[in-house]
C-alpha cells in the first residue's frame, strides 16, 4: 500500500497562476521516456536515419547561399556565406520545430489525452527536448563546416567570448518556441483556422528574422525605406537570439546585453502567458477538439 | 475503514450539440460579456435532461446533473445505466480528462483509471519500452514499474516476445501485456471502464480475478463501469445507477442492478426518423406482441426509404437482453430482398418470441444489401416488455446461471 494518501479535489477551473510545475516533475520520467520513444521511432522508420537531420540544411544552406548571397548580392557580414547561413539556418530550424511541433500538440494527442490524466506540459517539454537531439546533430555539422572554412580554406573569423552564452542562448530559443506553440496550441483546439496559419507563418516569419541578413544591414535599409517598420526586425526576440548565436560562434554580429536583456523579459513573459492558456485548455479541450 | 475515497457535490457537466466551431469567437465574447457583468452564461442557462432519442431545443446538453454520492475505502462500486446515462463522462471526470461545469469531486489517495488499455502503446517500440512508457504515462515512476516488471511480463504471459515491437504483436497479446501494465497500478483508487471485453475467456477470467483480488484482497476502492451485470454482480459490492446524467439508484450492487433491469429501460413501441438520408434507411419502426406464452411474436412493421436507386436489400432484427448482449438475431428476408420504390415501402416481419422469460428487451435494426455493405444501423431503437412467464416454472427474473430463454422441452419416457 501507499503511504502518502494526498487529499486532491477536481473542480471547473484551478487558479489562473498554478503552473503545475511540481506536478509535471512528479511525471519527470514519462518526460525521459517520450524523448526517448520519439527518437527511436525516427530511427526505425527510414534508411537513411540521422543522415536526414543533415541533409536539410546543407540543401537549404547551398540554395540560400546561391540566392541571396550570389544573385541578390546580400551581405553576410564579412563572413564565408554558407557559414553565415547555416548558423541562421541551423538556429531558426529549431526554433521554428519547437514551436510547429509543439502548436499541434493537443490535437495530434486528443487519443492519449483523451483516456489518460498526466500534466499535459510534459507532452510539449518533451517536444522541445527531442527536437534537442536533432539540433545537436546540425550544430555538429555546423562546426564541421566551420573547421573546413577555418582550416581548409583559411577563412579569418574567431569565435568570441559570447560563445559562453551559447546554453543560455538555447534556452531561450527553446523556451521561446515552447511558449508560442503552447499558446497557439491552446487557441487551435477551438479556432482550426491558426493550424494554418502556423504553416506558413513561420515561413514567412523567418524572413522576418536575421537568418538571411545581418540584423544591422536590415535596420539600415528599413529605417531608410519602412521607417515605421524597422523596429519588427530590431526587436524582433529571435533576431537578436541568432545574431548572439553568430557572434559566439564567428564572432560577427550585433550583440549588446541591453538586447539580451530585452529577449529574456519577452521571452519570460511568453512563456507564462503559454502555460497559463495551455493549463486553461487542458482541462476540457477534450469536448471541443 | 470507513472513510470517504471519493465524494462527490452537485457535479454537472455540460456539452454542447451539434457543430463546434462556427460562431464560437462571438460566442465566446457574449459569454465573456455575461461574466464581467456577474451573469450567468448565456449558453448554460437551460435545463434539459439527457435523452438521447428525444430531441431538445437547445444546442447545451447536461451529460451529468447535479450528481451527489459518496463511496468509502475500500468499496468496488459498479457504474451501470444505459447507453449515454453519464457513465462515461463521470469516469472523464474522475480521471481528470476532462472538468465538470460545475460542481466538484473531492477525493483522497492516488487515482488510476483505465478508460483504454494499452494508451500511449507505440507500436515501434518493443513490449518492454511500451511497458515502461505505458506505465509512465499511466503515473508509474520509472524504478516502481522496474519493481514489478517480471510480474507484468508474468500475468500478460507474453515472456517470449518481450523484445518484440508490439506491431507484431497479435491483438489479443497486445491487450494482454496493456491490462498487465494497468492492473499493477499502485493506487488507491481505481477507475475501471469495460476494458474487460478484451482478450479470450481464460484472460478474462484472469481479469475478473485480478480486479476482484485489487478491491477485496488489497483493500482498494474500485469504481467499475460496464454494461455487463454478470461482471457487476461479482465484483462490487455496491452499485450506482445512472439515469439521463442523474442519480437513479444507490445501494448494493445486486439491488442496483435489479433496479436497472425493472426500471432502467422504458418502454418504447414506435419510432420515426426525423431527417431523410439519400442511403436507403428505416424510417418508422413499430412493434406489437402478440399471443400468448409460451407463444408470443413479435410482430415489426416497419417502412423503408431510399432517396435514389440502390440495389435491394435485406432487414435484419436483434433482441438484446438486460445485459445488453443480443439473444439472437433474425433475418426474415433473405429472399425475397426488399425493393425500395419511392418512399414508404412498408413490411411486416414477425418474429417468435418462444421461451422468453419476463423483462424488458431491446430491439435493433440493420438494412443492407449484403453483409459488407450495410445501410441503415439503428441500435436499440425500441424496447418492449414481457410480462408473463412462458412457463409456470420459471417466474424470476434474469440471472447469469438461468439465461433469457426457457427451451422448449419435453419429457418423452
Amino acid at each position: 500500500m501507499i503511504k502518502d494518501q494526498e487529499n486532491w479535489e477536481i473542480a471547473p477551473s484551478s487558479s489562473l497562476f498554478d503552473l503545475k510545475l511540481k506536478e509535471a516533475w512528479a511525471y519527470r520520467d514519462l518526460l525521459w521516456l517520450l524523448v526517448r520513444r520519439d527518437f527511436v521511432s525516427f530511427y526505425k522508420q527510414t534508411v537513411l536515419g540521422p543522415l536526414w537531420f543533415f541533409i536539410q540544411p546543407l540543401f537549404t544552406t547551398v540554395i540560400f547561399t546561391f540566392i541571396f548571397k550570389q544573385l541578390a548580392g546580400i551581405s553576410t557580414d564579412g563572413l564565408p556565406g554558407p557559414l553565415f547561413y547555416m548558423a541562421g539556418i541551423t538556429a531558426w530550424n529549431y526554433f521554428a520545430d519547437c514551436l510547429t511541433k509543439t502548436s499541434t500538440v493537443f490535437k495530434d494527442n486528443a487519443s492519449i489525452f483523451g483516456k489518460v490524466y498526466f500534466p499535459r506540459l510534459i507532452m510539449p517539454l518533451s517536444i522541445v527536448l527531442s527536437n534537442l537531439v536533432r539540433f545537436g546533430v546540425q550544430l555538429i555539422l555546423f562546426v564541421m563546416f566551420m573547421a573546413y572554412y577555418y582550416f581548409v580554406r583559411g577563412e579569418s573569423f574567431s569565435p568570441s567570448w559570447a560563445i559562453l552564452l551559447f546554453p543560455y542562448i538555447l534556452l531561450l530559443m527553446a523556451l521561446l518556441g515552447l511558449g508560442l506553440g503552447m499558446l497557439i496550441s491552446a487557441m487551435t483546439t477551438k479556432y482550426r483556422d491558426l493550424s494554418f496559419l502556423v504553416g506558413f507563418g513561420v515561413q514567412l516569419l523567418m524572413y522576418a528574422t536575421a537568418v538571411i541578413y545581418p540584423i544591422t544591414t536590415a535596420v539600415e535599409k528599413a529605417t531608410e525605406k519602412f521607417p515605421r517598420l524597422s523596429w519588427l526586425i530590431e526587436y524582433n526576440p529571435m533576431s537578436i537570439l541568432i545574431e548572439a548565436f553568430r557572434f559566439g560562434f564567428l564572432g560577427k554580429g550585433a550583440f549588446s546585453w541591453a538586447s539580451l536583456g530585452y529577449t529574456s523579459v519577452a521571452t519570460l513573459i511568453v512563456l507564462v502567458v503559454g502555460i497559463v492558456v495551455f493549463n486553461k485548455v487542458e482541462k476540457t479541450f477534450i469536448d471541443t477538439v | 475503514m470507513s472513510e470517504i475515497a471519493i465524494k462527490a457535490e452537485n457535479l454537472s457537466k455540460a456539452y454542447q450539440l451539434g457543430d463546434i466551431g462556427t460562431g464560437t469567437i462571438s460566442r465566446d465574447l457574449e459569454r465573456w460579456y455575461a461574466r464581467i457583468r456577474g451573469k450567468e452564461d448565456p449558453f448554460l442557462r437551460i435545463g434539459e435532461t439527457n435523452d438521447r432519442s428525444s430531441k431538445g431545443t437547445s444546442d447545451i446538453v447536461w451529460s451529468l446533473r447535479d450528481l451527489n454520492f459518496e463511496i468509502k475505502q475500500g468499496d468496488a462500486v459498479g457504474v451501470i445505466g444505459r447507453n449515454g446515462a453519464g457513465k462515461s463522462t463521470l469516469l472523464k471526470i474522475l480521471s481528470k480528462v476532462t472538468a465538470p461545469t460545475t460542481g466538484r469531486i473531492t477525493g483522497k489517495g492516488r487515482i488510476a483509471s483505465l478508460l483504454e488499455v494499452g494508451t500511449g502503446f507505440h507500436p515501434e517500440l518493443s513490449g518492454k519500452e511500451n511497458i515502461f512508457l505505458n506505465g509512465a504515462i499511466l503515473g508509474m515512476r520509472k524504478h516502481e514499474i522496474k519493481r514489478k516488471f517480471d510480474e507484468i511480463v508474468d500475468f500478460a504471459g507474453i515472456e517470449r516476445y518481450i523484445d518484440t515491437p508490439v506491431k507484431r504483436y497479435s491483438s489479443g497479446m497486445y491487450v494482454r501485456l496493456a491490462f498487465a501494465v494497468a492492473a499493477h497500478l499502485e493506487s488507491e483508487i481505481l477507475i475501471v471502464d469495460e476494458v474487460l471485453a478484451v482478450g479470450d475467456a481464460e484472460f478474462q477470467k484472469k481479469c475478473l480475478g485480478k480486479m476482484g483480488e485489487v478491491s477485496k484482497g488489497e483493500g482498494r476502492t474500485v469504481l467499475f463501469v460496464s454494461h455487463n451485470m454478470d461482471a457487476v454482480n461479482a465484483l462490487c459490492k455496491s452499485g450506482i445507477v445512472l439515469e439521463n446524467g442523474v442519480v437513479g439508484f444507490i445501494g448494493d450492487a445486486g439491488a442496483s442492478v435489479d433496479y436497472y433491469q425493472s426500471n432502467g429501460a422504458a418502454v418504447k413501441d414506435t419510432w420515426k426518423r426525423e431527417k431523410e438520408t439519400l442511403q436507403p434507411h428505416f424510417s418508422e419502426i413499430s412493434y406489437e406482441i402478440l399471443g400468448k406464452q409460451p407463444e408470443l411474436t413479435l410482430r415489426v412493421s416497419f417502412k423503408t426509404t431510399s432517396g435514389g436507386n440502390f440495389p435491394p436489400a435485406m432487414a435484419v432484427f436483434g433482441i438484446k437482453g438486460s445485459t445488453g448482449g443480443t439473444i439472437m438475431e433474425a433475418i426474415p428476408s433473405i429472399q425475397p430482398y426488399l425493393q425500395f420504390k419511392g418512399k414508404a415501402n412498408h413490411h411486416v416481419c414477425e418474429i417468435e418470441l418462444n421461451g422468453f422469460i419476463p423483462g424488458t428487451y431491446t430491439l435493433y435494426a440493420w438494412l443492407g444489401a449484403s453483409e459488407a455493405e450495410g445501410y441503415d444501423w439503428l441500435d436499440d431503437v425500441l424496447t418492449f416488455e414481457i410480462n408473463d412467464a412462458p412457463t409456470p416454472e420459471r417466474t424470476f427474473p434474469y440471472s447469469p446461471r438461468t439465461g433469457f430463454i426457457v427451451a422448449n422441452a419435453k419429457l418423452i419416457t
